[in-house]
């Protein structure tokens, strides 16, 4: 063929201008970084063997703690599944007001966005802080941080496969006659029913893993405990704690899998 | 021509985008009750847009359009929903929801009789259940009462939308490409659904096709677009295939000449 034919690459096409350039300035920036923090190879290194001393102290739980954890590692489930229900009912018409497809008028939609951008900018733990702070020590403010926390992240999953259905189904109900309301009920739910179940149970895994952090800040659970554990240098206890949370995030994160690809 | 009462009017009407696509221009058409009107043109020429303005899916820009006698460009609301319930449509794409059953899918064209709790809770009348399964019966898909859509085939899927329309007790059809997705065996079973409901139950039929074969095996009257234009309108015993090439030629002069034919 002849080469004179065929469409000219530009320079930056040619020589791959993009990728080497955003390759250097990524390198050039983790050095900076490193720089800037005073990151020490050496001073890792030499506290290695701290890291292991608190592993061999670690390496016999104290079996017998087993029956005082159980009680506050079943709160902690409770709390992120309450948390997460809580989160994902107010979520659910949020979610259908964001929703491209479905709310045309782009103020209402824009000022629902914003709210929820807004909310999902917030930490947890800085959630926790502020809760702990409004309702004082205990599993209530574990459970406030978990709803906002899962409200801010359910809203955006929802919102965004609403916006993948079929439209068809919709155009259908509201030739039919059907008001807004009964379009959501008979075509927007049931093609969206199995995908916010799925996500539910995937935001209930992660509020599991984040609910046991939460304590800390003394909004109730396990976390409590892995504190007062860590404080009184007690590590044979955190061990004990620590292989519970393990079980436990591992068995739910196994069920939910499962549920999770039957739903699709 | 014709001494049944007047179902749809068009009185002038203009339809253009807000991006300044002319959607339909100037267009005085009349459908009387009980006629089988198929709708034939190009991609674009409008045929959907003509489809849409009867039950304000797409709202018109200019004119008048009168359904039944009452002008429907100005309605809002309930006076729209009920416009709508008592107009049936069907689509290319068929537009059911996979997901859910036979079933549910045709008492979801009832809706419109239904205050939102009722219809939301699924509490449909014993009166309309019955309903259900009469339309189903009507498009021979009884069996499949209980099946998802998703495991249906294409013509029982379309079929399915039929019944879904019929639930709405309708005084008209709106059928857009109703078997454009559909192999030609099929497609004759879905054509002769919307016959018989225009010879037994005498709703009035306005089908866009793109096959002029099946245009004149069923219709009782053509009616041709072309670039938002009415250019051909014709009882089917004076129509010949000569006609169409007006209609379907690219070519700018042929286009010129059939704007009276």
């Amino acid at each position: 063929m002849d080469k004179d034919l065929l469409p000219k690459r530009s320079f930056a096409q040619k020589y791959h201008v993009r990728g080497i350039g955003g390759t250097i300035l990524f390198f050039f920036l983790l050095w900076g970084s490193a720089v800037m923090t005073g990151v020490n190879w050496g001073d890792f290194f030499t506290n290695l063997d701290q890291f292991f001393d608190l592993l061999s102290r670690m390496a016999h739980p104290a079996w017998d703690y087993t029956n005082i954890v159980i009680q506050p590692i079943i709160e902690t489930i409770q709390m992120a599944l309450i948390g997460t229900t809580i989160g994902t009912l107010i979520a659910i018409p949020f979610s259908v007001l964001a929703a491209r497809n479905l709310v045309k008028n782009p103020i209402v939609r824009g000022i629902i966005r914003f709210i929820l951008n807004l909310v999902r900018t917030l930490p947890d733990l800085l959630l926790a802080a502020l809760f702990v702070a409004v309702v004082g020590i205990g599993s209530t403010a574990g459970v406030w941080t978990l709803a906002v926390f899962s409200f801010g992240m359910i809203s955006k999953l929802f919102y965004e496969t609403i916006e993948t259905i079929d439209d068809g189904p919709l155009e259908a109900l509201r030739a039919a006659g059907a008001n807004n309301v009964q379009v959501v009920v008979f075509a927007v739910i049931p093609q969206v029913l199995n995908s916010f179940v799925s996500y539910f149970l995937y935001t209930f895994e992660i509020n599991v893993r984040a609910s046991t952090v939460l304590g800390y800040l003394g909004a109730g659970g396990i976390g409590v405990y892995l504190q007062r554990s860590l404080s009184s240098f007690r590590y044979d206890q955190t061990a004990v704690i620590v292989i519970a949370i393990l079980l436990v995030v591992i068995v739910i994160d196994a069920v939910s899998n499962k549920l999770r690809e039957r739903l699709q | 021509m014709n001494d049944r009462p007047v179902m749809i009017e068009f009185d002038n009407v203009q339809k253009v985008y807000p991006n300044g696509t002319v959607g339909l221009k100037d267009i005085d058409l009349k459908i009387y009750e009980g006629e089988f009107v198929a709708v034939v043109g190009l991609s674009g020429a409008g045929k959907s847009t003509l489809l849409r303005a009867i039950n304000r899916m797409h709202d018109v820009t200019g004119g008048d359009l009168k359904v039944d006698g009452q002008s429907i460009v100005g309605y809002k609301g309930k006076e729209l929903r009920n416009l709508r319930r008592s107009i049936g449509m069907i689509f290319q794409d068929f537009n059911l929801v996979n997901r859910s059953s036979v079933r549910r899918n045709v008492l979801s064209g009832r809706v419109g009789y239904y205050p939102t709790w009722k219809s939301s809770l699924d509490l449909f009348s014993s009166e309309d259940k019955k309903r259900a399964l009469d339309s189903l019966n009507r498009v021979n898909m009884t069996e499949k009462l209980y099946t998802r859509v998703d495991e249906l085939s294409g013509g029982q899927q379309q079929r399915v939308a039929i019944a879904r329309a019929l639930m709405q007790d309708p005084k008209i059809m709106l059928a857009d490409e109703p078997i454009a997705s559909l192999d030609p065996l099929t497609a004759t079973a879905v054509m002769d659904d919307l016959l018989s409901l225009n010879k037994d139950l005498g709703i009035t039929v306005l089908a866009n096709l793109h096959s002029v074969p099946l245009a004149m095996k069923y219709a009782d009257r053509i009616v041709g677009l072309r670039a938002g234009q009415l250019v051909y309108d014709k009882p089917i015993a004076e129509v010949s295939q000569d006609d169409f090439e007006g209609i379907y030629s690219e070519n700018e002069a042929v286009k010129e000449g059939a704007l009276n034919g």
